[in-house]
């Protein structure tokens, strides 16, 4: 029977020979991870259901990012308890201050994410890993603690919606316009419950940073999770972090059948796509930069799980270079983990935002849901490389955030109001 | 037997509107109730009496998987949501830690705010006490009643587990 990417990589991990959307399975997961605020919950559900061990110690991913360093003294004590956890069950994955990142940059970087692989994780950008051909998702502490302890998981196989972006991408278009776009266009429910499978060449000539960008925001649109087949640039990437992380695990390329059913099939000329603003307060709420407006900002946050990579911290020094930030607003640099941070400082990208007077954050999520490390008083308004906008989701109640990519988020830091590159 | 007041919300109630970011320092139910819905009505939790019954929109509970946003919701003595339609990551919190919802169009435009509401949630039969209007909801398909049955997802688990002497 014919399927998609998203379905046989359910039925291997059912072990069937295929699976329909609509049904619903116990699945086998290769990864199961959680943070600093969702573990919490979830240790405290495992621990009623009265197991003395997790089903695979190398398969449990505990990764304090949010709230961390530790914010104030109540995050504190939910480091401690996912520690205190890890040391218990002796938890192969946790990773403490000075090791961490955002999970979500972090786990592809160490090869823990392979294509191939079934994830679940407590944090709604799981769906990032689906960038490698793998099918991972968002779940609760609840389901995180049920597959601690047995392995599984409870799924219902998705109807999936094939987006083809053909042609190439205009001058400062990135990854993250493309899939904003794409949730402009069908709505912050317009994928609900569906796998998102991009494809197209413009798909194919992103790289693998790209790729976790837009792989990052299928859960903007609703969806269930969000895949791209495996490819040259796939292996390339999978292979050197393989190697340099000693990882003996194998992984599997899936692609879709010629003749899998979609639910939808929409496609989309790059050549219509310029860079992406949205504005308050869903992320579907999408303008070209072209139609912004006059857009004053107080803060501009570049970094995340979404854009905090190497590529986009290089993209947005290479607009800072010799410039300084716009004196009425604050530049905070979030690189997502400490291999990024090593690179930045030997390619003097840490240079190019310290004189440009940008502050560099040590790896966390931080302001990007108005934990720390730069909220937003009432009033303010700040332009974010992030993935959501949601009223007061970086700080008060009445602050707004839009999204944009890095290379507008860079030129916007310098224009102080939101603006492109191209007028610098 | 489901009975409470209805307290009418829009589309897209996402989850930092249910239970903000500021108060995810803790997992404590009793904590997070106290500001449940707080950014989409900040008077919602001291207004509210147990019992009473969310009616939403359409993608109630989108955005973060932060299973505290059905915590608050129940620790704050809501007996069940009603909506449009759920984002997915919500609905199986919901049903995992034993929130009763519901997905109705027409039962949530023939409730207004105020309204008594009844709920007979194996047969997904929503009965709108005020206007005497009826209304259906689709069954949960047989394994996920099966969950609710249980109370929630560790509790199923825990039978599979240790059996059903638990």
């Amino acid at each position: 029977m014919p399927m998609t990417l998203t379905e046989k990589i359910l039925a291997a991990h059912c072990g069937r020979a295929d699976v329909k959307p609509g049904e619903l399975i116990n699945a086998r997961v290769d990864l199961v991870l959680g943070n600093d605020i969702t573990a919490p919950p979830a240790i405290k559900e495992f621990e009623r259901i009265g197991v003395d061990r997790v089903f695979d110690k190398d398969k449990v991913a505990l990764v304090p990012d949010h709230f961390t360093p530790n914010k104030d003294i109540k995050s504190a004590e939910q480091v401690k308890m996912m520690r205190e956890f890890a040391r218990k069950y002796q938890i192969t994955n946790f990773f403490e201050i000075g090791c961490v990142g955002i999970e979500h940059a972090l786990l592809p970087e160490l090869g823990l994410t392979l294509p191939g692989d079934l994830i679940i994780g407590a944090d709604s950008h799981t769906c990032t890993y689906g960038a490698l051909g793998a099918f991972s998702t968002g779940v609760g502490s609840t389901d995180m603690a049920a597959a601690m302890a047995t392995g599984e998981v409870w799924l219902k196989v998705p109807e999936t919606i094939k987006f083809i972006y053909n042609g190439k991408l205009n001058k400062w278009v990135e990854g993250k316009d493309l899939i904003l776009y794409t949730i402009g266009n069908i709505g912050v429910d317009g994928a609900r419950y569906m796998a998102m499978e991009f494809t197209g060449n413009a798909i194919k000539s992103l790289s693998m940073d790209q790729r976790f960008t837009m792989a990052n925001m299928a859960i903007e649109a609703g969806g269930k999770n969000g895949i791209i087949e495996p490819d040259d640039i796939t292996i390339r990437y999978v292979k050197e972090v393989i190697k340099r992380n000693n990882i003996k695990r194998a992984y599997t390329l899936y692609k879709s059948d010629a003749d899998a059913k979609y639910s939808k099939v929409i496609e989309y000329k790059c050549g219509d796509i310029e860079p992406q603003v949205a504005f308050p307060s869903l992320p579907s709420n999408t303008k070209p930069i072209s139609k912004v407006g006059n857009i004053k900002l107080d803060q501009v946050v570049i970094g995340s799980c979404t854009n905090g990579r190497i590529e986009d911290m290089r993209i947005a020094a290479k607009i800072l270079k010799g410039k300084k930030k716009h004196k009425d607003l604050r530049v905070i640099i979030l690189p997502a983990t400490q291999r990024v941070v090593k690179q930045m400082i030997k390619e003097g990208i840490v240079d190019v935002f310290i004189d440009a007077q940008c502050a560099v954050s040590t790896p966390t999520c931080g302001p990007c849901l108005g934990g720390h490390m730069g909220v937003l008083a009432e009033g303010e308004r700040a332009l974010a490389t992030t993935n959501r906008n949601f009223v007061g989701r970086m700080g008060h109640p009445k602050s707004e955030v839009y999204l944009s990519g890095v290379a507008v988020a860079a030129a916007s830091a310098i224009l102080g109001r939101i603006g492109s590159p191209e007028e610098l | 037997m489901i009975l409470g007041k209805a307290h009418k919300f829009g589309d897209n109630i996402d989850t930092d509107a249910i239970i903000p970011a500021r108060h995810l320092n803790t997992h404590d139910p009793a904590e997070l109730a106290k500001h449940v819905m707080e950014d989409a009505d900040p008077r919602f939790a001291a207004k509210m009496k147990v019992n009473d019954i969310i009616v939403a929109g359409e993608n109630f509970g989108c955005g973060s998987s932060r299973e505290h946003a059905p915590i608050a919701i129940k620790a704050a003595g809501i007996s069940a949501v009603i909506a449009k339609s759920f984002a997915r990551i919500f609905y199986r919190n919901a049903i995992n830690i034993g929130l009763p919802i519901l997905e109705s169009k027409e039962a949530v435009d023939g409730i207004k705010e105020g309204d008594e509401v009844e709920i007979e949630l194996t047969l997904g039969e929503i009965r709108n006490v005020t206007t005497k209007k009826n209304y259906r909801s689709a069954p949960f398909p047989p394994f996920m009643q099966q969950i609710i049955k249980a109370g929630g997802l560790i509790e199923y688990v825990r039978r599979k587990i240790h059996g059903k002497n638990v």
